[in-house]
C-alpha cells in the first residue's frame, strides 16, 4: 500500500490491439493498436484521452468484460481468461440496481462469492461507513443524490477489497461543486493509506482531475487509440493546486492534448511537420461540432486582449471538459479560425472577422473556409454536381464514410457535414427522402415566399 | 436477562386490524379455488353426459368463478413460457434467429384459430374427463396473452443498460443470480403493464373458448362463457343482463384485488434513478404493506431461500466474457442457415401439397378474396373508429380533469369482452333488418374501437401546453389545428391504437362475421365465417387454409402498412 522501492506489478498490459468488424464486411476499424501498460502495487495512474483514444475500451479489455484482438493482459502474473477477479470497478452511471437498498447493493458482488449472510452483512456495513453513508443502509437509490449514488459505487467495490480498483469517469456525471467534494475525500482516504485497494486505475478527460489524483498520467492518442506517452507527476501528495508546477504540468499536458503531433515526453518540443498522404477525403474525420459551437467559442476569445486565451483558462470559464472543448478548438483550427501553440489559442484574421461580422457575411466566410480546408464538403459538392439533377441519396456518401469507421461513427460524421454544408449554404438535405440536393440558383427569390428550409 | 415481556411489548396487539384482514382475504380465497377446482373434475362422458348450463342467476358466481380461474391457470403458464422463452432468444444467438421471426408469426395467427386446430387434440388426451377442455380452453386464453408478453421480456433484456450488465459480469453473479437479480427486476415493469393488458383481451376469449362447436358436436364447459352461449340459445335477456353485470364485477374485482397491488408494487423497479411525481397507488397493496404476517413470513423464510440461491448459483456459473468468434463458429452458422432453409422450405412445400392436393388451387384464391371481404371490414372499422374517437379522445385529452376520471373508465370497456354484447346487437340487427355484412363492421368495432380512443386521450396528453399556447397564439384553428398541430402529435399513439385495434378486429372477426339469436343464424361473407364453418365441421384442410391466409394477411399488413407508420412515427413525429 506504501510506495516502497519494490513495486510489485498488479496488471500488464502486453502489445494489446483491439479492432471491430466494420458494417458489410468492409474489414476492420481499430479501436488499440499496440498498447502496454503496467499498473504497479501503491500508485495511482491515469488513463487520460479524448474521446475516440479507446481509454474505455482499455480499461474494459483489462478488467476482462471484452477479449483483445490481440495481445495479452496478465493480472498478478497470470494471463486473463475472463472477467478479472482482482479488480472492481466504479462506474460513471454508477451503475446501481434502483430495485436494491444501498446494503443490498453493496453485498451484491459479496453475495456472488458466495460468503454468508452475517458476514456480508458486517463487511458491507464497514463499507458503507468508510463511505460516510451510515444511515442510509435501508434506502433505495432513488432517494439518494448523485453524489451519494456513487458512494454507494464506491462501497460496492471497496467491500471486495480488490487489488486495483477501477474507475470509469467516476465524477463526470456529477455537479461541480458534489464532484469536487467527492474527489477530495477520495483522495484524502488514499493519502491516509487506509485505502481498501492496493491501486488506483482511473479513466477520465479531465486534466485537472488527473494531475490532481494520479501519480502518473498515461496520455492516449486517437484513430487509433495508442499510448502517446506518459507525465510523471512528480509532486508530494495530496498534490497542491496552487502549486506553480501543478499548473505547469496541467498546461503541458493541455499543449499535448490539442497538438495530436507533438511526442509525449515530458518536456516540451517543438511541434514535428504533419505528415502529407493522398488518402480519401472521407478518411479524416471531422470534429463532432455545431456551427453555432464554434461562432460562440470564437466570439467568446476575440473579447479576450489581442484575440488569445489560455486553454485550461477558458474551460475552466466555460465548465467545459476536454471532451467538450477540444473539439470545437479542433474544428476552428481546422477552418483556419484560430491557431492552437504552447496552451494558448489565437484567432486568425478570418476568425476575428467571422466572430463579429453580420450573420450572411459569417455564412460567406464560413463557406470559403469550408472549401478549402474541408476536402469531405468539397468533394460532395462536386459530386452532386456531376449528378444530373444535382441530387444523390444520403446512403451512397453514408457508404463512403463506412469504408472507415464504425456505422455508428459513419453517421455521425455524416450528421456533422450536413450540418456544416446547410450552414455554408452548399448543399440541401431531405431527411424524410434521405437525399442531398445542390440549392436552386435562383433560391434566395423562391425563400422569401415559402416557408423556409428546416435547420438543425 | 429479561424472562417476561416488556410492557410495550404487551401493550402492542402482536397482529393489526391488518393482519386480520390479510388472514381472512387469504381464507376465503383457499375456500373460493378448492370449491371452484373440484368442478374441473367432474366426468364427461361425450356425447351421453355432457355438463349442462343452468341459466338461474344464483349459478353466475360460480360460473364467474370457473372463468376466472381459467384465466389464472393461463396467466401462470404465459409467465413461465414468457421467462423461458425470452431468456433463451435473448441469450442464444442461433435461438435468438429462429425464435424471434416464430413469435412474429404467432402473434399474427387468429387466437380462436388455435382452439380450432388444437381441441380436438386436447379433448383426445385427458378420455372421460372435461380436463381435455380446459385444457384447450386455457390454452387459448394463453396464446391470446402470451405473445405480447414474451416480445415485451425479450426487448427488455436485449435493453439492460450497459453498465449494469457489466457490473453484474465483474461481481461474477452466477446466470441466476443475474436473472433474479438484474434481469427478471428491469423487465418487471414492462411485462407487468402488458400482462394486465393482454389479461383484459384474455376475457373474450375464454368467453368465446367455452362454448364451442368442433365436429358437429357442441362442447360446452361451465363458464361465463358458456351461460352467455346457453342465454342465447334461450333468448334469454334477462340472464344476458345478468352476466353482464357479473363481468362487470369481476373484471373490477380482479382489477382491484389482484392488478393494481402488483402495478404498486412493481414502481420499485424503475429504471429511472430519480423519485417520481406520481406514483401509483393500491389500498391492497398498502393492507398488505401495514400487516405484519407478510413480513414476518418473509424473514422466517429466508434462511430457506439462501440456500436455494446458493444451489442454484453453484449450478449455474457466470458466462465466460470470452468467446471468441473462431472461423470454425462462422462456419458453423453458415450451415446452421442454410439448414434452416432447407427446413423452411420443406414446410413451406409441405403446406403447398397439403393444401393442393386437399382443397385445390381455386380454394386458396376463394379464401383470398374473402380475405380481402374482411380486410374491408378491418379498414371500414377503424376509419370510421379514427372519425368518431379521436376528435372524442383529445378533447379528453386536453381537458385533464376529464382526462383523470374517464381513462379508467375507457381501460374498462377496453378489457370487457365485447362478445357479451353480440347478443344484444345481434337482435337488433334481426329486428331492424341490418344486413349483417355490414352489421359484423359493428360487432368487430365494439371491442376494438376502445384502443383508438384510449390512445387518442394518451397521444392528446401527451402535446406539449407550450405548443398548444403557441397554436392559440398565432391563431391555428379548426382544420389547420388538426392539421399541423393535432394530427402530427398524436400520430405515434394512433398507430400503436390501431395496430392494436387491428389485430383486435382480425381476430374477432371470427365470431363477429357469424353470429345467432336463437335458432337464427346470421352469416356474412368473410374469412372469418370460413374458419368457423370449417371449425365446425371439423374440415382439416380448409382450418389450415383459413388461419394460414388470415395470418398471411395480418403479417403482410404489419409489415406494409404498420412497420412503416411506426418508423415515420418515431422519427417525424416524435415528440
Amino acid at each position: 500500500m506504501t510506495a516502497t522501492v519494490a513495486q510489485d506489478v498488479l496488471i500488464a498490459v502486453e502489445n494489446v490491439h483491439k479492432r471491430f468488424p466494420l458494417p458489410d464486411g468492409k474489414g476492420e476499424f481499430t479501436v488499440l493498436s499496440g498498447v502496454s501498460l503496467t499498473v504497479k502495487s501503491g500508485e495511482v495512474v491515469a488513463l487520460l484521452g479524448r474521446s475516440g483514444s479507446g481509454k474505455s475500451t482499455l480499461l474494459r479489455i483489462m478488467a476482462g468484460l471484452i477479449p483483445p484482438s490481440q495481445g495479452q493482459v496478465f493480472s498478478n502474473g497470470k494471463p486473463l481468461r475472463g472477467a478479472n477477479n482482482d479488480v472492481a470497478m466504479v462506474f460513471q452511471s454508477f451503475a446501481l440496481l434502483p430495485w436494491l437498498t444501498v446494503q443490498e447493493n453493496v453485498e451484491l458482488g459479496l453475495e456472488a462469492q458466495g460468503v454468508k449472510r452475517d458476514e456480508r452483512r458486517q463487511r458491507a456495513l464497514k463499507a458503507i461507513d468508510i463511505v460516510g453513508l451510515d444511515g442510509f443502509e435501508s434506502a433505495y437509490p432513488k432517494e439518494l443524490s448523485g453524489g451519494m449514488k456513487q458512494r454507494v459505487g464506491f462501497a460496492r467495490a471497496f467491500v471486495l477489497e480488490p487489488q486495483v480498483l477501477f474507475m470509469d469517469e467516476p465524477f463526470s456525471a456529477l455537479d461541480v461543486l458534489t464532484s469536487e467534494n467527492l474527489r477530495g475525500e477520495i483522495d484524502d482516504l488514499w493519502n491516509a493509506k487506509t485505502f481498501p485497494s492496493k491501486s488506483i486505475l482511473i479513466v477520465t478527460h479531465n486534466i485537472e482531475e488527473a494531475v490532481f489524483l494520479a501519480d502518473r498520467v498515461v496520455i492516449l492518442g486517437s484513430n487509433p487509440g495508442r499510448i502517446r506517452g506518459e507525465v510523471v507527476v512528480d509532486l508530494p501528495r495530496p498534490h497542491d493546486r496552487a502549486s506553480p508546477r501543478f499548473a505547469s504540468l496541467v498546461d503541458y499536458i493541455y499543449t499535448v492534448m490539442t497538438n495530436p503531433e507533438i511526442e509525449v515526453t515530458g518536456e516540451i518540443v517543438a511541434k514535428t511537420t504533419p505528415t502529407l498522404a493522398t488518402v480519401s477525403p472521407y478518411a479524416k474525420a471531422l470534429p463532432h461540432v455545431r456551427v453555432g459551437g464554434i461562432s460562440g467559442l470564437l466570439e467568446l476569445i476575440v473579447d479576450q486582449p489581442q484575440g488569445t486565451d489560455d486553454i485550461p483558462r477558458l474551460a475552466e470559464r466555460l465548465q467545459l471538459a476536454v471532451d467538450d472543448l477540444l473539439p470545437i478548438l479542433d474544428a476552428a483550427v481546422l477552418l483556419g479560425f484560430a491557431e492552437v501553440s504552447q496552451g494558448d489559442v489565437r484567432l486568425t484574421e478570418i476568425g476575428q472577422d467571422f466572430a463579429t461580422t453580420t450573420i450572411l457575411r459569417s455564412k460567406d466566410l464560413f463557406r470559403q473556409q469550408v472549401l478549402t480546408h474541408v476536402p469531405v464538403l468539397n468533394s460532395i459538392v462536386q459530386t452532386l454536381r456531376e449528378k444530373s439533377g444535382s441530387s444523390m441519396r444520403a446512403e451512397f456518401f453514408l457508404d463512403l464514410w463506412d469504408d472507415h469507421f464504425p456505422h455508428e461513427e459513419a453517421e455521425r460524421q455524416f450528421a456533422t457535414a450536413v450540418d456544416w454544408g446547410r450552414y455554408a449554404e452548399l448543399f440541401e438535405y431531405d431527411a424524410g427522402e434521405e437525399r442531398l440536393y445542390l440549392p436552386e440558383p435562383n433560391r434566395d427569390l423562391e425563400s422569401s415566399i415559402s416557408s423556409s428550409t428546416p435547420t438543425g | 436477562m429479561k424472562t417476561f415481556p416488556s410492557p410495550e411489548a404487551l401493550r402492542r396487539f402482536p397482529f393489526g386490524l391488518a393482519d386480520i384482514a390479510v388472514i381472512l382475504g387469504t381464507l376465503v380465497l383457499l375456500a373460493f379455488i378448492a370449491r371452484i377446482g373440484a368442478g374441473a373434475l367432474v366426468s364427461f362422458e361425450p356425447p351421453d353426459v355432457m355438463p349442462a348450463i343452468d341459466l338461474d342467476p344464483r349459478n353466475l358466481p360460480y360460473y364467474a368463478g370457473r372463468s376466472t380461474l381459467r384465466m389464472f391457470i393461463a396467466l401462470f403458464f404465459s409467465t413461465v413460457f414468457t421467462l423461458g422463452y425470452g431468456y433463451v432468444a435473448a441469450n442464444s444467438r442461433r435461438a435468438e434467429r429462429v425464435m424471434i421471426p416464430l413469435l412474429d408469426i404467432l402473434q399474427s395467427v387468429p387466437v380462436l384459430g388455435f382452439l380450432s386446430v388444437t381441441v380436438t387434440g386436447f379433448i383426445a388426451l385427458f378420455p372421460g374427463s372435461l380436463l381435455g377442455l380446459e385444457a384447450a380452453s386455457v390454452f387459448a386464453i394463453f396464446t391470446s396473452q402470451v405473445w405480447n408478453m414474451t416480445f415485451s421480456f425479450y426487448q427488455s433484456l436485449r435493453t439492460v443498460p450497459k453498465e449494469l450488465n457489466e457490473a453484474a459480469t465483474l461481481y461474477q453473479l452466477s446466470r441466476w443470480q443475474r436473472f433474479t437479480k438484474l434481469e427478471v427486476p428491469s423487465a418487471t415493469i414492462g411485462l407487468l403493464w402488458n400482462a394486465m393488458m393482454s389479461f383484459g383481451g384474455g376475457w373474450f376469449f375464454v368467453a368465446a373458448s367455452e362454448a364451442i362447436s368442433v365436429l358437429n358436436q357442441e362442447y360446452t364447459l361451465p363458464g361465463i362463457g358458456s351461460y352467455v352461449a346457453a342465454a342465447i340459445a334461450d333468448e334469454n335477456l334477462i340472464a344476458l343482463g345478468w352476466a353482464l353485470l357479473t363481468i362487470a364485477i369481476v373484471i373490477v374485482l380482479v382489477d382491484q384485488l389482484f392488478w393494481r397491488p402488483l402495478i404498486a408494487w412493481s414502481d420499485k423497479f424503475r429504471m429511472e434513478q430519480s423519485a417520481s411525481v406520481e406514483v401509483p397507488e393500491s389500498w391492497v397493496y398498502d393492507l398488505l404493506q401495514t400487516a405484519r404476517i407478510p413480513r414476518m413470513l418473509s424473514k422466517a423464510l429466508a434462511p430457506t431461500r439462501e440456500a436455494v440461491d446458493r444451489l442454484l448459483s453453484q449450478l449455474t456459473p457466470p458466462v465466460s466474457t470470452f468467446k471468441d468468434r473462431s472461423n470454425q463458429e462462422q462456419r458453423g452458422d453458415r450451415l446452421y442457415d442454410a439448414l434452416l432453409l432447407v427446413i423452411i422450405g420443406i414446410l413451406i412445400a409441405w403446406v403447398f401439397h397439403f393444401i393442393l392436393t386437399t382443397v385445390g388451387l381455386g380454394e386458396v384464391l376463394k379464401t383470398f378474396w374473402l380475405g380481402i371481404v374482411t380486410l374491408l371490414r378491418v379498414t371500414i372499422l377503424l376509419l370510421l373508429a379514427t372519425a368518431i374517437w379521436t376528435p372524442v379522445g383529445v378533447a379528453i385529452g386536453f381537458n385533464p380533469k376529464l382526462a383523470r376520471i374517464l381513462q379508467p373508465v375507457v381501460q374498462f370497456f377496453a378489457s370487457f369482452p365485447a362478445n357479451f354484447i353480440f347478443p344484444f346487437a345481434t337482435l337488433f340487427f334481426i329486428r331492424t333488418n341490418i344486413s349483417i355484412e355490414w352489421g359484423s363492421i359493428l360487432l368487430m368495432a365494439l371491442g376494438a374501437q376502445w384502443y383508438i380512443l384510449f390512445n387518442s386521450i394518451a397521444g392528446a396528453q401527451s402535446i406539449p401546453t407550450d405548443l398548444r399556447e403557441m397554436a392559440d397564439d398565432i391563431g391555428l384553428k379548426g382544420w389547420q389545428r388538426w392539421r399541423r398541430l393535432i394530427i402530427p402529435g398524436i400520430f405515434s399513439a394512433w398507430v400503436t391504437g390501431g395496430v392494436t385495434a387491428s389485430g383486435g378486429a382480425w381476430n374477432a372477426s371470427i365470431v363477429s362475421e357469424i353470429v345467432a339469436w336463437g335458432a337464427t343464424t346470421l352469416t356474412a361473407t368473410g374469412l372469418g365465417t370460413y374458419i368457423a364453418e370449417a371449425t365446425t365441421i371439423g374440415d382439416w384442410p380448409r382450418i389450415t387454409l383459413g388461419i394460414s391466409m388470415m395470418s398471411l394477411f395480418v403479417v403482410g399488413l404489419n409489415r406494409i402498412l404498420w412497420r412503416r407508420l411506426y418508423r415515420l412515427a418515431e422519427t417525424k413525429y416524435h415528440l
